[in-house]
């Protein structure tokens, strides 16, 4: 049976009334949507997802959205057929102690070697929730830009050929002190 | 009333965010005064979609649920 819902109901069919207003309720045109800024900081599993999963929304809802990509997570742009990076011994070596790539992220708690992630990506297949790999060639495809630190690629030996197609021109923190000032909404994770 | 559907898009199945994902994708397919409609079972899909609306200022035009499943057809701007 359908019915129409004046008001909106979960699954259980009980009401949520209770829906936040986004956006105040005296205007019916949306105002212009602020800048997104999310920093993609961390390299591991779970902070890779949740940096996906909020960049693909944010282009999805309307909102020019960026994502300047520092330290460890410059690990997760690295495309994924690489196996070792860097020029000299030691950038090599860290490469070598934790593979790059998108597809081969660690996560922080209950790694197990290999274990957890692979527990985590069955989880996710099980719940029909789209991998992080996924999210990210969505994102780019609705315009998300992803800027790359300069300082970074430098200090861990990285080069433009080295990172996934797409990316946009690496730039310092003043351009996202920038962005930040010019009202940016940012989020570091 | 039939509304007159012109693309729908089963997200059926799929977790956040994919259901809005495909929907911001889609309606780039559609002209500009048609109706799309969306098929979710994702139980977040009722407060997502009213705010994906108000972002993007496309119209919620219609929201139903049938043995689980929520469909909305959305007018684009």
């Amino acid at each position: 049976m359908t019915q129409t819902i004046d008001h909106p109901v979960d699954i259980a069919g009980r009401s949520v009334d209770q829906v936040p207003e986004v956006f105040p309720e005296h205007t019916h045109e949306p105002p212009a949507p602020r800048d997104v800024l999310l920093i993609c900081y961390s390299g591991e599993l779970e902070k890779t997802w949740a940096t996906m999963i909020l960049a693909s929304t944010s282009a999805a809802m309307g909102v020019k959205t960026r994502v300047f990509v520092t330290f460890w997570g410059l690990q997760l742009f690295v495309k994924d057929s690489k196996r070792i990076t860097g020029q000299n011994w030691m950038q090599k070596m860290m490469s070598f102690m934790q593979r790059p790539g998108i597809s081969h992220r660690k996560l922080s708690k209950m790694n197990f070697l290999g274990m957890g992630p692979w527990m985590m990506f069955k989880l996710a297949k099980q719940h029909n929730v789209a991998s992080p790999k996924e999210l990210l060639e969505a994102a780019q495809l609705m315009g998300v830009e992803f800027i790359p630190c300069q300082m970074t690629m430098d200090m861990f030996g990285l080069t433009r050929d080295d990172l996934i197609d797409g990316m946009g021109e690496p730039v310092g923190a003043a351009t996202v002190i920038g962005l930040m000032s010019e009202g940016s909404a940012p989020l570091f994770i | 009333m039939a509304l007159e559907i012109a693309k729908t898009v089963d997200a059926k199945g799929l977790s956040c965010p994919m259901p809005i994902v495909k929907t911001a994708q889609a309606i780039k397919d559609v002209p500009s005064g048609a109706l799309l409609e969306v098929l979710s079972t994702d139980a977040g899909s009722t407060r997502d979609f009213a705010a994906w609306a108000k972002s993007t200022g496309n119209e919620l035009v219609e929201q139903t649920v049938d043995g689980g499943v929520y469909r909305f057809v959305l007018r684009k701007k």
